[in-house]
């Protein structure tokens, strides 16, 4: 949408000069696609519609409002900044609703009702417009945020059970009173434990956790809508996932080394962060092989963060970690074009760079 | 070798503002973005800096003769370890919890590039009393910075100034801001604002700088000629824009293009000349 703006205006004022030329020339690409980033962004809102449904469930409307005031000060941010600094004003692309959403669903259900609104402010204002807004950020906005956002840990890492009942407009919500905290799943598998919790109940997403990682099926559907809509590709989640469950049976503990994997597959962010923050355009590498090579690395940094780290879950701290490497992985893995020879690179770069 | 109160004065001026070593110049990072965490030990760390950069700028220009180009970096860095030692030495017998709390970066001042800087390239070229102007200057704009981001990092960081409670019983403080990419953070929004507070008084004075020159293009070659000379020399904070060596004629068609040009671009071209022209000046004095 901001891009299409930009263009848009040169392009009018040339057309005011030449109005009545006969032929129109542009630069390329001439071949367009129907896309818009409004187009993509409501497509991913379509696809984390079914994981919103399913925490109302599970943790009641208390999610629905961290996650709503999550989105509007995501976008009220985003109005603000640019109203003030007099920019093109980029509120209808729906990018910043997409990352307060993502916001809401990387809090637990019990955080108090201005948590979101830091959370935002940091990823909007700090993370995103600073840096020049849409397309120019160079870590994901939601997992810097969430990052940030632990410097209030007890919020961030307080878990209510499944179907507790929490008051859905309660400022704050007082552990001892209204909360009993519960674990995760991953503070189980952490200390090398399996989680109490089924692997079904993982799946289906009757667990603690924060508010939209729970359902992996419903996730997984939600991935696959976008698969389907052609807005990601498979290469980042696939290779993601896989890595964390491969090396999860490797480092498996004594015991039943499938289910220890699977756990850890289902147990944690995983598959929120691997569908739906892994694979942002901003922050992904652009062509497949880089895109398999940044999902491994996704992958093995989780599984080292969650087994040697301080933290019990991964997912966020390494997808923050691969977006600072996605400009060398582009770089590295370049194609080579038509009618250039695969010598040694560096006469390939000279060559890319004389011409 | 007399030396204007004047001068010695603007120089005070550009250690803390105009050449701040911490948010323009940029230096002596490592000490500003570790020891930041509370304002006790910014003040601390300041001040320790600022008596090692005046000594060892004092003595360092008393031997400026005596020492050999050659090992001239090896000599001022035995200087400034001389001076560190004392620091050292008065921090662990009066102030031992500052000692605790500064650790490692006490012994660190030794490397610290502000110091080693000055020295290079103030104080080995200039004589002793503005060698040791510029020393309280740096170091007091160095501490100025450390305290101003100190006060930050603590008050919403950990709710306290100075070790005193001073925010409202809800607040809850940003952890963040205490741990070390916090630092880098506020560091980054501080330089900023500083970059838009110079920019925004550059503007006024050039502005001013600008009315007198329009005023003087009234008078004739020569008496224009004189005056733009006259401003290159009483002017050390850096706005002439105009280059004495160049005739008249030069100047007007310069003044032309930079008004064509963005007020910006214009305004960073002269200063970057300014600046070359400033520093030579004073190392003439």
């Amino acid at each position: 949408m901001n891009d299409e703006k930009k263009t848009a205006t040169p392009s009018k004022k040339s057309t005011e000069k030449t109005e009545k030329a006969l032929y129109t020339v542009t630069s390329s690409p001439h071949i367009k696609a129907q896309d818009t980033s409004r187009s993509i962004m409501i497509d991913v809102l379509i696809a984390l519609a079914p994981a919103m449904i399913w925490a109302v469930y599970v943790f009641g409307f208390r999610s629905l409002t961290i996650t709503l005031i999550s989105v509007l000060s995501c976008v009220g941010f985003e109005f603000l900044y640019q109203k003030l600094l007099h920019k093109p004003i980029t509120i209808l692309d729906f990018s910043a609703c997409v990352t307060g959403v993502l916001i809401g669903f990387n809090l637990p259900s019990t955080a108090p009702l201005w948590l979101p609104i830091a959370g935002s402010f940091f990823a909007i204002v700090i993370v995103k417009q600073l840096f020049g807004g849409i397309g120019k950020n160079i870590v994901n906005p939601t997992l810097a945020a969430r990052v940030f956002l632990f410097s209030w840990t007890t919020h961030m890492t307080t878990f209510a059970k499944p179907f507790e009942k929490l008051s859905a407009s309660a400022f704050t919500v007082k552990l001892s009173e209204d909360v009993i905290a519960t674990a995760t799943p991953m503070v189980y598998l952490n200390q090398g434990a399996l989680p109490q919790q089924s692997l079904l109940e993982m799946f289906l997403g009757i667990r603690p956790g924060v508010i939209g990682e729970v359902s992996v099926l419903l996730l997984l559907a939600g991935g696959v809508y976008l698969l389907i809509r052609k807005v990601i590709t498979w290469h980042i989640p696939v290779a993601y996932i896989l890595t964390v469950g491969l090396v999860s049976i490797f480092t498996a503990p004594a015991g039943n080394a499938i289910d220890y994997s699977l756990a850890q597959m289902m147990g944690g962010g995983l598959i929120l962060g691997a569908v739906f923050m892994a694979t942002d355009y901003t922050t992904s590498p652009v062509n497949n092989t880089a895109r398999l090579i940044f999902g491994v690395g996704c992958g093995l940094l989780t599984v080292f963060i969650r087994i040697f780290g301080g933290y019990s879950e991964g997912v966020s701290f390494s997808i923050l970690i691969m977006n600072l490497l996605v400009y060398y992985l582009d770089r590295f893995t370049k194609p080579i074009a038509f009618g250039k020879r695969k010598s040694n690179k560096g006469a390939e770069v000279k060559e890319n760079g004389k011409s | 070798m007399r030396v204007k109160v004047k001068e010695l004065f603007s120089q005070l001026k550009s250690g803390l503002l105009d050449q701040n070593p911490t948010f323009v110049q940029l230096l002596g990072l490592c000490p500003t973005l570790a020891t930041t965490t509370s304002v006790p030990n910014a003040i601390g760390m300041g001040l320790a800096a600022t008596f090692v950069l005046t000594c060892s700028n004092g003595l360092i220009s008393l031997l400026r003769k005596f020492i050999p180009k050659e090992v001239r970096i090896a000599g001022y860095i035995v200087i400034i370890s001389g001076f560190v030692s004392m620091v050292q030495m008065i921090i662990k017998a009066y102030f031992p919890e500052l000692d605790k709390s500064l650790g490692v970066f006490i012994p660190l001042i030794v490397v610290n590039c502000i110091i080693l800087a000055r020295a290079e390239a103030y104080a080995s070229k200039n004589p002793v009393l503005p060698s040791l102007i510029d020393g309280v200057g740096m170091g007091l704009g160095f501490t100025v910075a450390l305290v101003i981001i100190a006060s930050v990092r603590e008050v919403l960081g950990a709710g306290t100034f100075g070790g005193i409670k001073i925010t409202p019983a809800g607040y809850e403080p940003i952890q963040m801001l205490i741990m070390p990419y916090g630092a880098f953070i506020t560091l980054g929004f501080l330089i900023a604002a500083v970059n838009f507070i110079r920019k925004n008084s550059e503007n006024i004075k050039k502005s001013k700088a600008d009315s007198e020159k329009e005023a003087s293009n009234e008078n004739s070659v020569l008496k224009q000629e004189s005056e733009e000379m006259e401003i290159n020399d009483t002017d050390s904070s850096g706005i002439v824009i105009v280059n004495p060596n160049k005739d008249s004629n030069a100047s007007d068609s310069e003044e032309s293009v930079s008004d064509k040009k963005d007020a910006d671009k214009s305004e960073t071209v002269s200063e970057i000349k300014d600046d070359g022209d400033d520093k030579e000046g004073e190392t003439d004095v």
